[in-house]
């Protein structure tokens, strides 16, 4: 529900594709995604192929956000299934996992077998400290959206050190934390939610 | 060593058995329902799975394989095909990688056919904003255990804020990032 559309585009002027030609496009815009395949999917099936609108777009990728699972396979998933029911969504999972997929694996057998070399061992130490910061950084971008929480930014905060604090210190399973403070954290959201203030 | 053979590649160097097998596929498919925010938010646990519970992999091995997946094109969860092709090779892989997909894609495909006309119910809002600060706790606690095979070094963590930094205030793309990491470690800064 973005409210800043004034020079949307009109609904998708292109026929709906098919599974093949599922397949072919997701494949396409995953291979051109280094470090995150989201802007690259909005260009292509937004923009470039026009299959989805750009508000349309917006709605699955927040209900994707909010489903567990990668987005961006939830959102492959949604516009596969949405053309082409089952086949397509399939044909849209396969495409963007598929050739990254081989890619990733030979590099990581490559990687293997260079291992003892110093350099090797040294980049992929740097490149561990840059994923870090990548992490952090998509951790503080999102984390602007709790400005704006309904549970209000001191509680926002607090349940963001606390959730950090027993996982990364204590290292409590993920399972117990999830349910014990997340469920918490949604029960107190369902409550405000009664009090009739949206927060939205 | 030198070689790899076709056993290293499809089970992994250690050798790989059904029972493991089962217990890492089991392991991911029951963090896929958790992983609210993305894959990327439930590393700790997979972490705390396969390097401190069952010693499958090194620390080091373990920031590594999320470094190279987020090097390589495609998205980012690629990296648990390679944490388990780093455990137990090709058969390894597909473990992991279906253990997190096939239970949230069945639920995202299910969920999508509900969704499309509840968009905006109560259930769903309150799902939304609570779990909002816990998924940024949870990526954030993923980048502290990134940057644990580098020791507090003042270096990487100089390396790890210019990251941050660049990435809030620049448009730059991160393989350029990723690409200066790989640089400054191979000449031995970090």
């Amino acid at each position: 529900m973005s409210s800043g559309d004034v020079d949307s585009p009109p609904a998708p002027a292109a026929p709906a594709p098919t599974p093949a030609q599922l397949f072919r496009a997701f494949t396409h815009l995953a291979l051109q995604g280094f470090g995150g395949v989201l802007p690259v999917a909005q260009r292509e099936l937004v923009e470039k192929r026009q299959w989805v609108a750009r508000d349309d777009f917006l709605a699955m990728l927040s209900l994707a956000q909010v489903l567990p699972g990668p987005n961006v396979i939830n959102l492959a998933l949604m516009i596969g299934d949405r053309f082409a029911g089952t086949r397509g969504a399939l044909a849209a999972l396969a495409g963007i996992l598929g050739a990254p997929l081989v890619l990733v694996l030979v590099l990581a057998t490559a990687v293997q077998q260079l291992q003892h070399w110093p350099f090797v061992t040294g980049a992929l130490r740097g490149m561990g400290v840059v994923a870090a910061g990548l992490v952090v950084a998509t951790a503080l971008k999102l984390g602007k959206e709790l400005r704006s929480n309904a549970l209000g930014r001191c509680w926002s905060a607090a349940l963001v050190a606390t959730a950090a604090v027993a996982v990364a210190l204590l290292q409590w399973p993920l399972v117990g934390v999830v349910l014990g403070l997340g469920g918490a954290a949604c029960w107190a959201a369902w409550r405000k939610g009664a009090a009739g203030d949206t927060g939205a | 060593m030198e070689t790899a053979s076709w056993a290293t590649v499809v089970l992994g160097a250690a050798g790989f058995t059904a029972s493991q097998w089962w217990q890492l596929l089991g392991h991911f498919a029951l963090l896929s329902l958790l992983a609210v925010g993305g894959a990327m938010t439930t590393a700790p646990d997979m972490h705390r799975y396969v390097v401190n519970q069952h010693g499958w992999l090194t620390d080091a091995q373990f920031a590594a394989s999320v470094a190279l997946a987020q090097a390589a094109p495609g998205p980012n969860v690629l990296f648990v095909a390679v944490i388990g092709f780093n455990v137990g090779g090709l058969v390894g892989a597909l473990a992991t990688l279906t253990g997190t997909l096939l239970p949230s894609s069945t639920l995202a495909l299910a969920i999508t056919r509900w969704g499309r006309k509840n968009e905006r119910s109560r259930a769903l809002r309150a799902f939304n904003t609570g779990m909002a600060p816990i998924t940024i706790g949870f990526l954030l606690a993923t980048g502290w255990l990134l940057l644990r095979p580098s020791g507090g070094q003042l270096a990487a963590l100089a390396l790890a804020a210019a990251t941050v930094w660049l990435m809030m205030r620049t448009k730059i793309s991160p393989v350029w990032l990723i690409a200066g990491g790989a640089l400054l470690g191979a000449a031995g800064f970090v």
